[in-house]
């Protein structure tokens, strides 16, 4: 039998590698959205698990609601990438420092 | 009951192993991979979790569209693979500090203080004749209506705009014309001449 | 009756308004004629009032004309006090200024100012009717400030001169120290009787001298002779006593019309004016007195000194005010009140006619006004000759003359006096006495006697003046000649200022002069038995000694007393003192202030510094904003967690 701790625990975990992702990868900005991804798979197993847990569809509702923007903001996202591909030649992180104060 | 558990953990292992890949390989490609080995073994567990649909449409969107979305543009791109991966050491003792002290936080509140309590319950079985699906259905069509017609915008809005911000205009490319095409009358392609005609030299 | 009194006040405003901003439309002879005219109806009106009053016995008038603002029970308001003593002084006013208006179209004929002038005049003739007519210290203070604003606009009138903008500009700082001397005793008034209006502060005048004033908790002062010192500082600053009188010489530099109207017949007896009309104050204290009393008798005998040496005809004339002034101001001293006023008036005529006959004298020698460079005018000049030695000889006091009856009284009043300070105040008036001969015919014999020695072209031009010049000269040549005959009995000894003016029975002197008083001719055989009669003649013989017969002696004189000669040349150090120590001090300390505080403090540390510290601040803060995703996801993500920690621990 699974447990809401269990469940909860593994979310967790998938967040925190999520966020040292963001941190390790510094390069390439195609795997900082990978980790953005993680991080609301991670926040989706809550839901879900929750859901499970409390006898609530409302949480499933959400997890929907969070993957229909999720799918949007990767499309955004990648179509950003692709544009700034084709400016820079570059998907570098380190060189993108226009806003710099 | 004991398989489901031990099915569990075998799941939630490869899923924990293939996020570290996620965020150590050295190739994006393999990235993109290991992430839709992820969401496959998170399908999985939400199926048991009694979230049949969800599961389904995590595989169905995620890996079937986004996932496919996210690879080829990691392939279009000409991405210099030894460059990406230069300086990477460098950071890991911050991502550990940071990822160890949420990852403690979270462990404090779920397996120290359960939640107050509440993660000892146990789920409550599911009533008789009970549809994921439809439940589902029930409520995302009937209390949530508006929120998924907003949705949709949404998505339509996402779409376009990936077009519009991708859209090229290249010089020298020969569009097909249609309506012109259709328009088009004898008298504007074929001219008539009159003219002596030449005796053969 | 209410009317008559606006009319007098408004219709040289009206003339001054109307010469003033319509000037260029009404033309010169507009200008002249509509102040002459103004001013006309003053003094006939005034005139009137004053015969009303005196010889039918009519009542006067005190009541508001207009309420302007009423603040916590303190009304400030129009209005008009119409007693002996304002009708006097308005009559005096209006007389010498319709004399000084029918001058200035013979003096200022070539002016380009000349409208500017008449509106000057006018406007001058408005704010001083209005001081002496005022019921409460706020209209006075009104009066005493437009006479101040006028005087400095008309002694700076020839602008483009330096020395005018500088003459004009010192006798406003200086009429400044003493009005805040002034306002200092209307505010201690206001605060101890709670009212401007004189009637009401004259009945609460023994709740003043019962109030102390707390300085520390140990230290107090008496409170009404606090408030009547601070009131006689405005007085100092308007009539030109010591240490304030600096700026009256200097304000010869204005054309000599004003020298006539302002700094000698009027405006600078405002002063006088003012403490005589406060007599119900002052004779509270005698401490106050006292002051007065040193104050006058000191500027009266030090400042007609130094007309000794004076080598400018209208400087001359300009000490020997302020030698006058400070008889008054003694006899204010002495509680002799009526008699300041009496020489307050003969003075105001012969002091005219003097000046205005300097004026005389002046055009006729092409506005040189320098004494050394006339001499034996008398032939060229007949009428200006003949006034300026009736104005001469009522200066000194000959008897028989106006300003014999007015000075002799004054003197011997003083004497009179039990006050503190009185017997030195005594020994300065009456040797004022000879001093005031003396300046006066030396300055009478070396510009009409002796030998001539103007230039050669000056001399051809040299013609007696105008009518409208000699016309006021005659004019004012007749009261300062007689006045005294007449006025002498009832200004002095009879009940004239009854009611004006309030005298203290201990310090009564001229009621006890009046039982050895039996009319004009035997005062007049009196005084030949009198110290000061003596004196003048003494003077006017060493005059005509030392700079008619034998020149050499004043200049033999002149090395034999060297020092005295330089203190006198230097005016005792007055000017030098308020020059560079006061004016400089006061401008090092400003340029100091400016520089560490303006310029270093608010500048350079406020304002420049708060700019610079933002930038730094800035130039700081913008290196977080590195544009690296990275750093940004990482802040957010360190928010996050602490914001985590600290919901999770915080208990």
């Amino acid at each position: 039998m699974i447990t809401l701790t269990e469940v909860l625990t593994l979310s967790g975990l998938l967040f925190s590698i999520a966020v040292a992702g963001v941190f390790l990868n510094r390069k390439n900005v195609i795997l900082l959205l990978m980790c953005i991804e993680l991080m609301l798979l991670a926040v989706n197993f809550n839901f879900v698990a929750f859901s499970r847990f409390l006898g609530d569809i409302n949480g499933q509702i959400f997890v929907f609601f969070i993957l229909t923007v999720a799918a949007a903001e990767a499309a955004i996202g990648l179509a950003i990438l692709v544009v700034l591909f084709r400016e820079r030649r570059s998907i570098d992180v380190e060189d993108l420092d226009s806003l710099q104060g | 009951m004991m398989f489901e558990t031990i099915l569990f953990f075998a799941f939630s292992a490869v899923l924990v192993g293939a996020a570290l890949g996620v965020i150590l390989a050295r190739n994006p490609v393999y990235s993109a991979l290991l992430l839709v080995l992820c969401f496959f073994n998170s399908a999985v567990i939400w199926l048991m979790l009694d979230a049949e649909f969800l599961g389904i449409v995590l595989v169905l969107v995620y890996v079937g569209a986004v996932m496919v979305l996210f690879l080829f543009v990691v392939m279009m791109l000409d991405v210099n693979l030894e460059e990406l991966r230069k300086g990477l050491a460098g950071y890991w003792p911050v991502a550990a500090i940071v990822a160890g002290l949420m990852v403690f936080a979270i462990l404090d509140v779920v397996v120290v203080k359960h939640l107050g309590g509440l993660a000892l319950r146990a789920a409550p079985p599911p009533p008789a004749g009970h549809s994921n699906t439809q439940a589902l259905g029930e409520a995302l069509f009937t209390r949530y209506a508006y929120p998924a017609q907003l949705a949709a915008v949404i998505l339509l809005v996402a779409s376009i705009a990936a077009i519009v911000l991708t859209l090229r205009h290249r010089a020298g490319v020969k569009p097909q014309n249609v309506g012109e095409q259709v328009r088009v009358s004898a008298k504007d392609r074929v001219r008539l001449v009159k003219m002596a005609s030449e005796k053969r030299p | 009756m209410e009317s008559i009194y606006l009319t007098i006040v408004l219709a040289p405003l009206v003339a001054a308004i109307l010469a003033g901003i319509g000037g260029r439309a009404i033309g010169r002879v507009g200008a002249q004629s509509v102040t002459i005219l103004g001013v006309a109806i003053s003094f006939v009106l005034s005139a009137l009032v004053l015969k009303r009053m005196v010889l039918d016995g009519a009542p006067g008038f005190d009541g508001p004309v207009y309420t302007w603002l009423v603040s916590d029970g303190v009304t400030m308001q129009v209005g008009f006090l119409i007693d002996h003593l304002s009708a006097l002084m308005m009559v005096v006013v209006t007389f010498v200024s319709l004399m000084v208006h029918i001058y200035t179209i013979g003096y200022m004929r070539d002016d380009p100012g000349y409208q500017r002038f008449f509106s000057y005049i006018s406007l001058f003739t408005f704010s001083m009717l209005m001081l002496v007519m005022a019921n409460n210290f706020m209209q006075l203070f009104f009066g005493w400030e437009a006479v101040g604003v006028v005087s400095y606009l008309l002694i700076g009138f020839w602008y483009t001169r330096p020395s005018a903008n500088f003459a004009s500009m010192k006798a406003f700082l200086v009429n400044r120290v003493g009005d805040f001397g002034f306002v200092l005793g209307i505010a201690s008034v206001l605060y101890y009787s709670g009212s401007l209006d004189y009637a009401t502060v004259f009945a609460h005048a023994h709740a003043i001298a019962a109030a102390r004033v707390q300085i520390t908790p140990t230290i107090s002062w008496s409170a009404i002779s606090f408030t009547c010192i601070c009131l006689f500082v405005g007085a100092m600053g308007k009539s030109a006593q010591m240490p304030l009188h600096v700026w009256l010489p200097d304000s010869m530099e204005g054309p000599t019309p004003i020298s006539a109207l302002i700094h000698a017949a009027t405006m600078v007896t405002a002063g006088i004016f003012m403490v005589a009309r406060m007599s119900p104050l002052f004779e509270l204290s005698n401490t106050a007195l006292s002051t007065v009393l040193v104050i006058g008798a000191t500027t009266s005998f030090f400042m007609g000194l130094l007309g000794v040496v004076a080598n400018d005809i209208k400087r001359v004339i300009a000490y020997s005010t302020l030698s006058q002034l400070g008889y008054m101001t003694a006899a204010l001293g002495a509680s002799a009140y009526a008699s300041a006023i009496f020489h307050l008036m003969t003075h105001a005529f012969f002091k005219a006619l003097l000046f205005l006959a300097a004026g005389s004298v002046i055009i006729a020698m092409h506005h040189e006004q320098d004494m050394r460079k006339m001499g034996g005018l008398r032939k060229y000049l007949p009428i200006t000759y003949w006034t300026f030695l009736i104005g001469s000889l009522a200066l000194i006091g000959f008897p028989g003359t106006a300003g014999f009856f007015s000075k002799d009284a004054l003197i011997e009043a003083v004497g009179r006096s039990q006050l503190p300070g009185a017997t030195y105040a005594y020994v300065c008036v009456t040797a004022g006495a000879f001093v005031t001969a003396l300046y006066t015919f030396r300055m009478f014999f070396m510009t009409f006697h002796g030998e001539e020695r103007m230039d050669h072209h000056t001399r051809e031009h040299l013609h007696e003046s105008p009518w409208v010049v000699t016309l006021p000269l005659v004019l004012l040549a007749i009261p300062s000649a007689l006045a005294g005959w007449f006025a002498i009995r009832p200004l002095l000894f009879g009940d004239f200022f009854a009611g004006a003016i309030r005298v203290a029975p201990t310090h009564d002197v001229l009621g006890a002069m009046a039982a050895d008083f039996h009319g004009p001719a035997s005062f007049l055989l009196g005084a030949f038995a009198g110290v000061p009669v003596w004196l003048a003649a003494a003077g006017v013989v060493c005059a005509w000694l030392f700079y008619l017969k034998r020149p050499q002696l004043a200049d033999a004189a002149q090395r034999r007393f060297h020092g005295l000669y330089r203190i006198l040349v230097a005016k005792y150090g007055f000017d030098w003192f308020y020059e560079n120590v006061l004016a400089a001090g006061a401008r090092r300390l400003g340029g100091g202030l400016w520089r560490f505080g303006d310029q270093d403090l608010i500048d350079g540390v406020m304002v420049d510094g708060s700019a610079r510290t933002v930038g730094w601040f800035s130039s700081v803060i913008r290196t977080v904003q590195s544009g690296y995703l990275y750093h940004y996801a990482f802040a957010m993500i360190l928010g996050l967690a602490s914001l985590l920690m600290w919901l999770l621990w915080r208990t």
